[in-house]
């Protein structure tokens, strides 16, 4: 028992250093550059392949294998400079979200790549030499490499407290992470310092992948599975603070050991609800402080949004007209396009709805999509619920939890806000992927078809048409009227907001919660023409695909979602079809987007 | 040494600078007197790059500087007091110091901590005290020492006097004198006339973003209409 005990302590030890290794590269790189990196886990990633190409060919041999491990870092963090200079460097003014969606496409970038040179199937690396028994704890066996692992943690965290409090560079990178302009007012080049602060935190994940080699396989899924951990991480324990990221490594090593023994069905749920916690709580995490200076904002501050010209609406009556037309001449399968279509632009609608007028950032709105497919899935599966049914429980079902989880991301603001939704949305995913009798867990739910009525392709055309169309015209009506002026006027100031009168925690609270339940319907939606529901509704891709679709039209244009979620299905459609390398293509899509039309498509459009 | 010619810089759609021309000589003070809201720190802000112009020159040693990047202008030799102090808070006062060391300036004798120390010797005995722990009078030596320790040629002081307490506020004065007859040159943002008159040498009224009075610190003190019009609150 005491073993037992002492072994988990050790194993969750062991996680909390690797998981250490990979925070403690993010939140530095965080603190200076206020680049919240996707791609962290993509180096992450490419540390273990590199790792895994090292070990398996260089000679055995202690030295061999240590150095390997040294020199995939080495190379992954030389790849953070890479990425820093061709493409970060110029985008250091850029609002927050285009940041976040450039390092995304990164991630894509990089996924492709992977793929491309170390091939699909789970690569299993060679043990580390002379470390491949186990030491006996009070009888328990426990991993001798894990033992290594804890202190390779250890002493990586003490190197880099002596970096941070000794050296020059160290002083440098604490001052800049309070006050950038300030240390650039000083004389010092602050290139310099990112780019070496981009290759310090890379070669950190890079180390961290590379010694996760002789533990389990590696595999392409490693990347993003990492990050929302390393996120959790860095915000439970403070954006850009090292100590903070240890403690916050620690808690979750442990609480991911112990909550298997104690609660095996929801590990991944506990951890995330932990995050929610601890952010309720000290909204800048255990050890982070408010940002000085340089508030966090996610909006540009545009002139205000004007309804549609009398040449607008024309337009946009002839192409309604069209498309209610297009079901009796298109084909089956340019019906089921044009049905996604609708279901992504009111998605991207309802996403828009929060972020533009709002001027919140959602990082997890899936949750609100998938949640209304699961709803109406779960009606079908568990009570044999009718389509019509089913479909007026989803936005209700969306619409509650968006209540629940908003209440709690309306108190935050800036990155806080959106990471919070971020875990949400894992907390959703996670409880459709481990609640296995409940929802089927990776199988999804199948089976969810519509009465025989609404099989027809034209049918369902029809269908998402009316209610997605409308669902979007709702929203836009909202957004004219007096609640829409409320939010638009919390977004733009909110003290002046609460001045005249608004009470703009509810304003937002509200919001967020219509815009999930819409988001809900458009999830329902899905759920029927797809015949299915699967926990990738509510994953990270499809979060920013919304947040794609959204910024690629434009955040600040009220039709820009629309033109947004057409141009990006359309686009994504088409990829599939032409090349297997469709995510590297779409990732150089993104990352040529936010570097040369930071407005979205639809600002492109109203600035000629 | 610096020279400032009918500099414009905006806020947005605020034009808050509106053609602001001075004209700093070696080793003198030179005052930038206004009241709130006219122009000061923004000039300060200006000649650092950190605010950038939308027209006009600003020449430091004979170079043109306007457009640099702030690093590159304090590289050449300016140094930048802000008004809002912006001590580290989190590092020690040795580090923040360490944050402004640069190499030494050619026949100039080098700034060093002792030497920091020794203009104000109340920051000796709190070297390991942490930035965001001090008093405000305090933390605006540290601020002055922490850009004297980049081997300035020229300071730019922003309101060195605001929020300090009687006595601090006569200290401060005598810092910055005994700074001026070491040699160094001062452009000094202020709207406190009482430690104005009591520093400077030539002085400058700011009013409206544009510069509407200049000369010596004498003429300015017989002159009670200029004061009245421009300083009296």
């Amino acid at each position: 028992m005491l073993g037992n005990l002492a072994v988990q302590a050790l194993s969750g030890l062991a996680s909390a250093a690797s998981l250490f290794l990979v925070a403690a590269g993010l939140t530095v790189i965080f603190g200076v550059t206020r680049i919240v990196n996707f791609a962290h886990g993509s180096f992450y990633m490419l540390g273990a392949y590199l790792g895994w190409t090292l070990a398996t060919n260089l000679p055995r041999g202690h030295v061999p294998f240590w150095g390997g491990v040294v020199l995939a870092a080495v190379i992954v963090g030389l790849v953070g400079v890479v990425v820093e200079l061709l493409l970060l460097r110029r985008i250091y003014k850029a609002p927050e979200l285009f940041q976040l969606l450039a390092t995304f496409g990164v991630v894509l970038v990089v996924q492709d790549a992977a793929l491309w040179i170390w091939g699909p199937q789970d690569l299993l690396g060679p043990r580390a030499p002379g470390l491949r028994g186990a030491v006996y704890i009070f009888d328990s066996r426990f991993p001798l490499y894990d033992l290594v692992l804890i202190g390779i943690g250890i002493a990586v965290f003490l190197l880099l407290w002596l970096l941070f409090q000794r050296t020059r560079f160290g002083i440098l990178v604490r001052a800049a992470t309070a006050d950038r302009e300030m240390v650039g007012a000083l004389g010092v080049n602050q290139r310099l310092l990112f780019t070496g602060v981009f290759f310090l935190g890379s070669a950190l994940a890079g180390l961290a992948g590379a010694l996760q080699v002789p533990r389990e396989s590696v595999n392409l899924q490693m990347d993003l599975a990492i990050i929302a951990e390393a996120f959790v991480v860095v915000v439970v324990g403070g954006l850009g603070s090292l100590p903070g990221a240890a403690l916050a490594a620690l808690l979750l090593g442990q609480m991911q050991a112990f909550g298997i023994l104690v609660f095996p069905q929801i590990t991944l749920v506990l951890v995330f609800l932990v995050m929610a916690a601890v952010l309720v709580v000290r909204p800048y995490g255990l050890l982070g402080r408010a940002p000085a200076g340089h508030a966090a904002s996610l909006h540009i501050v545009e002139p205000p949004i004007a309804p549609l010209s009398p040449r607008g609406r024309l337009v946009a009556a002839v192409a309604l007209g069209l498309a209610m037309l297009a079901p009796l001449v298109l084909a089956d399968y340019a019906l089921v396009v044009m049905t996604e279509i609708c279901v992504a632009i009111l998605f991207a609608a309802t996403l828009h709805f929060i972020m533009g007028p709002g001027g919140m950032a959602s990082f997890g709105h899936a949750a609100y999509f998938g949640i209304g497919a699961y709803g109406a899935a779960l009606l079908v599966k568990h009570l044999a619920a009718p389509m019509e049914l089913s479909l007026l429980a989803a936005p209700f079902a969306a619409g509650i939890a968006g209540l629940a989880f908003g209440w709690f991301c309306v108190r935050l603001s800036g990155v806080y806000a959106a990471m919070l939704t971020m875990a949400f949305a894992q907390i959703a995913w996670s409880t459709a992927f481990q609640w296995v009798a409940f929802t089927g867990g990776d199988n999804g739910i199948l089976g969810v078809w519509p009465p025989a009525w609404a099989v027809p392709k034209p049918v369902q055309a029809w269908g998402a048409l009316v209610l997605c169309l409308g669902g979007a015209f709702l929203l836009r009506r909202m957004i004219f009227a007096p609640f829409g002026a409320a939010l638009r006027a919390q977004r733009d100031s909110v003290l002046r907001a609460e001045a005249i009168g608004i009470d703009t925690m509810r304003t937002r609270w509200f919001a967020f919660a219509i815009a999930a339940a819409f988001a809900g319907l458009a999830g329902g939606l899905f759920a029927f023409t797809k015949g299915s529901v699967f926990p990738t509704y509510m994953n990270i891709s499809r979060s920013t695909d919304g947040l794609l679709m959204v910024l690629l039209g434009g955040v600040q244009t009220v039709t820009g979602p629309i033109i947004g979620a057409i141009a990006y299905t359309g686009l994504h459609e088409q990829l599939l079809r032409l090349t297997d390398l469709w995510r590297a293509v779409l990732g150089a899509i993104i990352i040529a987007l936010v570097l040369f039309f930071p407005r979205g498509l639809a600002g492109l459009g109203a600035k000629q | 040494m610096l020279r400032v010619t009918e500099l414009h810089a905006h806020y947005g759609r605020a034009h808050i600078l509106q053609g602001v021309s001075l004209h700093v000589r070696p080793g003198e003070i030179h005052v930038l007197l206004g009241r709130n809201g006219a122009g000061k720190s923004t000039t300060m802000k200006a000649v650092m790059g950190l605010v950038p112009p939308t027209s006009g020159g600003v020449e430091f040693l004979g170079q043109p500087i306007a457009g640099l990047e702030p690093f590159e202008v304090a590289r050449r030799g300016l140094g930048y007091v802000p008004e809002e102090r912006r001590v580290f808070a989190e590092l020690s006062v040795a580090e923040n110091l360490e944050v402004g060391r640069r190499r030494p300036r050619e026949g100039l004798a080098p700034w060093t901590v002792e030497r920091v120390c020794a203009v104000f010797p109340s920051l000796a005995a709190m070297l390991k005290r942490p930035g965001g722990r001090m008093s405000g009078g305090e933390q605006q030596m540290l601020t002055i020492g922490r850009t004297l320790m980049g081997n300035p040629c020229l300071v730019l002081l922003d309101e060195p006097s605001e929020g300090l307490a009687p006595v601090i506020v006569d200290r401060m004065a005598e810092a910055v004198r005994a700074l001026r007859d070491e040699g160094m040159s001062i452009l000094l943002s202020e709207q406190n006339w009482h430690f104005a008159r009591r520093v400077g040498d030539t002085a400058s009224i700011i009013e409206k973003g544009a510069i509407v009075w200049h000369g010596t610190m004498q003429a300015l003190l017989a002159d009670d209409e200029v004061r009245a019009r421009y300083l009296t609150v």
